[in-house]
């Protein structure tokens, strides 16, 4: 009896189910002994804020991850996307829609290059993806150099568009009732964590996709074009790579060579938090979401409990990525003896 | 007749010497020459004359390309070991090197500040600490890979993104000076002697590399368990143990190139210091020609493809390219590289090239 019901938690769930309990444990430590600005939603409604960008790059991530690839060429995609809009509307005096075009015209031309190098010529995708690094961040270069703010007047509008979220506002201690507000780029990540969510979950897409970073042979058995599976997971990512890219640029409204630093680490660590596993075919999309929620609250809990110098960021995003790749890695070793 | 087999013998020299796997760096080396030569052979020019202190020294581009491809060519070392033994590559040199430096010019400072008017440890204690430091982190690394059996570069992504934490942390943030001329000397030249230290350093390694090589089963074993880590451990190999040396012999490099890096300006900036040579490293492997897969290994390929970069980073620069937009060449290149050594690649060429024989044949 007791062995039946250990078996109704399957592997990805436990990981799913260690991520979101971990995030909340953290976020409710974080409320009981900061206090601090943790009790009002805003706080909350801030780390979505400036990492919505971030939740769209780690869905792509993920599922490029699940198919058993990896990509870190995002991060210097986030670069060039931003760079090129920014010189785009403010030295050109283009539009908005054509920005966003461009943005999308990137990610996927990145997508496409990568996934054929990796699905038809069977190249390894950290070299591939890294060379796309190499030159997305060099391309920047070339683009421009020098960082800058962009003036242009319909962009800087939609850039300081807020969605306010009624009933979580909060009264500030002057008695002024200040509204919650949400930026636009939370609501496109939560429109593409939510399309990802069905893509994997409901169709027959995403079952391939699982399928083939489950294991190739039985994929290719079963009838799946692994090669044309691959190379569409690798242009979807570059599709939100694209999407992330533009929100990220109306997030921080500048260009620069140093936007998007790191980011692919952030990406691959909040998808292997949200118990998405590198050697493929197990991960879910909600289990990243809450990866990236729990890498923010992270970054946010160091930063205001005074630990204000930088370093100690990068150590508990490392120690944490550590304690759950060793748990990964517990997990799979048990299921391969099960 | 005589005629027709002195002809297949100058072809199958020729197969014989495009499938010698150096023939990839040794292409790309002659490659950049030519283009060299082309621009202006004035590339080429090496003086021997007095520098700015008084000694004299050889310089030139060619020893400015052997001076600075040093660092690289001691970790491809190591890199090439990790890639063959484990089928992965460490991601987290750059910043092992950083944290190596820092060790050693904490140790170099003592409790005197972080400006001492004098070393306050003897060099090589510094230098033994930073290496034993560099080690432990390679372990780490290693345990991650071997024992827990993490793909390397994800095992790795953990040191690189705390590592440069780590190296800033151990020196508070603080930025230390070493003033006194005898610690320059590892990354610049020792009086009296004209050839620049770093490279001196990198020809040690490689001698010692050789011999180890030479009369140890290091190889070999390193090999098995790369290529089949199943009949490896049937044969009795430990391919645990193995996998996990690979990565502290390659700490040790990066103990040593950690030197020659904080000793070339006698201080540290934790996030520059290094930055993306774990790419270089790891081109140079590929450029060697060796599988990123793992397996079979050439190490003297390996060093000659770390060299092969540094000239080509030299070349660019002569080519003003900003060091900035230099990654976007690179990259170029790296694609190249790699489509052209791709497996699928390759068969494809060579069965085309066979249909064409066939075809000349029946036309003749």
């Amino acid at each position: 009896m007791k062995s039946n019901k250990k078996k109704t938690i399957s592997d990805s769930n436990l990981l799913l189910l260690i991520t979101v309990v971990i995030f909340f444990v953290m976020y409710a430590g974080a409320v009981l002994f900061l206090k601090g600005g943790f009790l009002r939603p805003q706080a909350f409604l801030n780390i979505l804020n400036t990492n919505a960008a971030l939740i769209i790059l780690a869905c792509g991530m993920s599922l490029v991850m699940i198919t058993g690839g990896i990509d870190i060429s995002l991060g210097g995609q986030m670069a060039l996307i931003s760079m090129c809009c920014a010189v785009y509307l403010d030295y050109m005096g283009g539009n908005i829609a054509v920005s966003i075009l461009i943005a999308l015209a990137i990610g996927l031309a990145f997508g496409a290059v990568i996934g054929f190098l990796v699905a038809y010529l069977d190249i390894q995708p950290f070299i591939v993806s890294l060379a796309g690094m190499f030159f997305a961040r060099g391309m920047t270069t070339i683009v421009h150099t020098a960082p800058f703010n962009v003036a242009n007047e319909k962009f800087t509008a939609l850039k300081a568009t807020r969605i306010i979220v009624p009933g979580l506002g909060t009264v500030n201690r002057k008695g002024i009732y200040v509204d919650a507000y949400i930026e636009i780029g939370v609501i496109v990540a939560l429109i593409v964590v939510v399309l990802m969510f069905i893509l994997l979950k409901w169709t027959k897409l995403g079952r391939a996709f699982y399928a083939v970073g489950g294991n190739k042979q039985s994929a290719l058995m079963l009838g799946i074009n692994v090669k044309r599976t691959k190379f569409l997971a690798h242009l979807i990512c570059g599709l939100l790579a694209g999407i992330g890219g533009y929100v990220l640029f109306l997030n921080r409204g500048s260009g620069a060579v140093t936007n998007g630093n790191g980011m692919e680490m952030d990406a691959i660590a909040s998808s292997i938090i949200g118990g998405t596993l590198l050697t493929g075919g197990v991960g879910n999309i909600i289990g990243t979401l809450f990866g990236v929620l729990s890498l923010c609250t992270i970054q946010n809990i160091v930063s205001s409990a005074g630990l204000g110098e930088a370093w100690w960021t990068g150590i508990t995003i490392a120690a944490m990525l550590c304690l759950f790749l060793v748990i990964q890695s517990i997990v799979m070793a048990r299921r391969k003896k099960g | 007749m005589n005629d027709k087999s002195k002809k297949t013998s100058a072809a199958a020299v020729l197969t014989k010497l495009t499938r010698n796997q150096i023939f990839i760096p040794l292409a790309a080396l002659l490659l950049l020459v030519i283009i060299n030569l082309i621009a202006g052979p004035s590339f080429f020019k090496i003086s021997y004359s007095a520098n700015n202190a008084g000694n004299m020294i050889f310089s030139g581009y060619p020893i400015t390309i052997l001076d600075f491809g040093s660092e690289l060519a001691i970790l491809a070392i190591g890199m090439t070991l990790v890639t063959a033994a484990s089928g992965g590559q460490d991601i987290s040199v750059g910043a092992a090197i950083a944290i190596a430096g820092s060790v050693m010019l904490r140790v170099l400072c003592g409790n005197a500040g972080s400006r001492p008017e004098t070393m306050q440890a003897p060099i090589i204690v510094a230098f033994l600490a930073g290496c034993v430091v560099a080690m432990l982190f390679g372990a780490f690394n290693g345990v991650l890979v071997a024992f827990f059996r993490i793909q390397p570069m994800v095992a790795t992504l953990i040191l690189y993104t705390a590592g440069r934490s780590i190296a800033a942390w151990i020196n508070n943030n603080e930025l230390p000076i070493i003033n006194e001329p005898e610690f320059g000397y590892f990354g610049g030249i020792i009086p009296g002697i004209p050839i620049p230290t770093p490279f001196l350093i990198a020809v040690a390694c490689m001698i010692v590399t050789a011999l180890v090589l030479k009369f140890t089963t290091l190889g070999l074993y390193t090999q098995s368990v790369g290529i089949n880590e199943k009949s490896a451990r049937l044969n009795g190999l430990n391919p645990t143990f193995i996998k996990f040396l690979s990565f502290v012999i390659l700490g040790l490099c990066v103990g040593v190139a950690g030197l020659i890096k904080v000793s070339r300006l006698s201080t540290i900036n934790y996030s520059v210091i290094a930055k993306d040579i774990e790419m270089d490293a790891i081109l140079a492997v590929a450029l060697g020609g060796n599988a990123l897969g793992g397996g079979k290994f050439n190490m003297v390929a390996s060093i000659l493809g770390a060299y092969v970069i540094q000239f080509l980073t030299q070349t660019l620069y002569r080519f003003k390219v900003s060091s900035d937009a230099l990654p976007a060449y690179k990259a170029i290149v790296v694609i190249i590289l790699v489509v052209a050594s791709a497996p699928t690649v390759r068969e494809k060429i060579s069965s085309l090239w066979k249909n064409r024989k066939a075809h000349a044949k029946e036309v003749g």
